[in-house]
């Protein structure tokens, strides 16, 4: 299969087409405006369905519609514009529909910088709206992943009747890298017999509302959503682990960051300090049995969590690791990247404190 | 054996082109590749820049901080990134848009009048083209010929007499490598 070179946003557009998606809705924000562009003319080519919407509030509603229709949906922004989103997410999580939706984060709060970002992490995996509920979030580290989690994203929001979120770094749009496209094996779905396609026959109305006036039975509704999410996070937890093995201490970050400890994490070896990456891709639901678990080892002294904020995902790492060994934290934030040389200090100095 | 480039210049200068063109150019033989573009505010006026890797392993950061190589299209660019070149670095400098000279001692630096060249070939639009050929000429990082046949793929039909052009280009830049 042949390498082709792709900008990161244009490729999760490309891949969102070839997953079947028929309705992209959007509004437009630096840096995932690509998506929408390609959008733009891709999806009329295949039959599907462009449209840049009023606002953010607007998009995801039409997201809202065209998935109760049964249709493969999708909407795309970057941090403030998911904020105006949330209300919506909400509700599609409340009416148990289908829908991807990708965050190409920037720097925040409030309009901030167009910089990359991580620090929507507490938002994508705590709060996604009001009320009870969970997006599954996946968090690419570079473009063939991005690719593949897309295409996994809609298949498991449609399993699981549930938005997905891809979370990337604004960095992850605007780069290019080598991919290929991947044949995929067809996984089995269930069928969309809840979809509001018209009547069928008379009494055989499908309703999809998350309106529930009756406490007891949004209690009871809650409580399925409970169990479905553990279902989740049995069966879809992923991470990655790079030479966890007999190392001294483990790094935890995702997305552009783990990439950047990558190449941190390979200059201190050349000197003798053995660094583990462990890179969670599913970041909710979050892979801590399996963190502690690599943690766990004599060797290891402490898990240092790096990110591009102000400390976000370092409370999961805390919660894995239930005060088991030292969790030290390394952020930049605001749309500013952490360096290479900055992290291996970084490592250096947290070896050198922890000695016995 | 990694390569981290450092492209910046003026926008409009081809700096993300000139990137882009060594991004596919590495892919083609083989390597691993990553491109990372400047997307600020400085996009519209001011400095741009991209950072390229070119790797025959797997690719960690694609963000460069410590680049191996820099091609300064102007004197603020060579300003700003000179300091992180790493020791034993390259520096290749567009000498009609930047005064100034090199100051550190402990990297290899070229200058490349590159305008007035491509001003004797009838279009400074190729002035970063002669870049990437001093580029391609000091490092041996990639074969010109690997460019050259990307660029009859690229300038085809009534842009076809564009390819001659290019490769000219490429090759005064490379002249300027001694």
């Amino acid at each position: 299969m042949q390498k082709e070179l792709w900008k990161g946003n244009e490729a999760i557009a490309e891949a969102a087409v070839r997953a079947g998606c028929k309705a992209y809705f959007g509004y437009p924000i630096t840096p995932q405006n690509e998506i929408p562009e390609y959008m733009s003319h891709r999806m009329p080519e295949t039959g599907g369905v462009f449209l840049q919407a009023e606002s953010e509030v607007a998009a995801i509603n039409m997201v809202y519609g065209a998935s109760a229709a049964g249709v493969r949906a999708m909407t795309s922004s970057s941090s403030p514009g998911i904020s105006l989103k949330q209300e919506g997410i909400s509700y599609l999580i409340g009416a148990e529909l289908p829908a991807v939706i990708v965050n190409m984060m920037r720097g925040g709060p409030g309009l901030g910088t167009i910089q990359a970002g991580q620090a929507d992490y507490f938002q994508a995996t705590r709060a996604p709206g009001h009320g009870d509920g969970h997006m599954i979030v996946l968090a690419p580290s570079g473009i063939q992943e991005a690719v593949d989690l897309v295409a996994d994203a809609f298949d498991m929001a449609d399993i699981y009747r549930n938005p997905v979120m891809i979370l990337a770094d604004g960095m992850i749009g605007q780069m290019m890298e080598p991919i290929v496209w991947k044949e995929r094996e067809a996984v089995a779905l269930p069928p969309k017999d809840w979809a509001a396609l018209g009547r069928e026959a008379p009494g055989k109305t499908h309703f999809v509302t998350s309106l529930r006036l009756q406490s007891p039975e949004n209690e009871r509704f809650n409580q399925e959503l409970t169990g479905k999410y553990q279902r989740i996070a049995d069966k879809e937890t992923r991470w990655e682990e790079i030479d966890c093995q007999d190392a001294d201490l483990i790094i935890v970050a995702y997305g552009t960051t783990s990439r950047i400890c990558q190449s941190a994490a390979r200059k201190l070896r050349q000197e003798g300090i053995k660094v583990g990456i462990f890179r969670p891709i599913t970041l909710w639901p979050y892979p801590y049995e399996a963190l502690r678990k690599a943690a766990q080892q004599q060797s290891v002294k402490a898990v240092l969590t790096v990110e591009m904020s102000s400390g976000q995902m370092v409370e999961d790492v805390r919660l894995a690791m239930c005060g088991l060994k030292p969790t030290p934290f390394y952020g930049r934030t605001g749309g500013m990247i952490p360096e290479t040389d900055d992290v291996a200090d970084k490592v250096r100095q947290i070896l050198q404190e922890v000695k016995p | 054996m990694t390569r981290e480039i450092i492209i910046a210049g003026f926008g409009g200068q081809g700096v993300m082109s000139i990137g882009k063109t060594l991004t596919e150019a590495g892919l083609k033989e083989g390597y691993e590749v990553s491109w990372v573009p400047s997307y600020g505010p400085e996009m519209r006026g001011g400095t741009a820049n991209c950072a390229v890797v070119i790797s025959d392993e797997p690719i960690g950061s694609p963000v460069v901080s410590r680049p191996s190589e820099l091609i300064a299209m102007n004197g603020p660019s060579l300003a700003k990134f000179e300091p992180q070149v790493t020791s034993g670095g390259l520096i290749l400098v567009n000498a009609s848009q930047a005064e100034q000279k090199v100051s550190r001692q402990d990297v290899k630096a070229y200058y490349i009048p590159s305008m007035e060249e491509a001003g004797k070939l009838g279009s400074f639009k190729v002035a970063n083209m002669i870049m990437l050929g001093a580029y391609i000429k000091a490092t041996g990082a990639l074969k010109l010929e690997t460019i050259a046949d990307m660029l009859s793929h690229v300038f085809t039909g009534p842009k076809a007499h564009l390819v001659a052009l290019n490769i000219k280009a490429l090759e005064v830049g490379a002249s300027y490598i001694k």
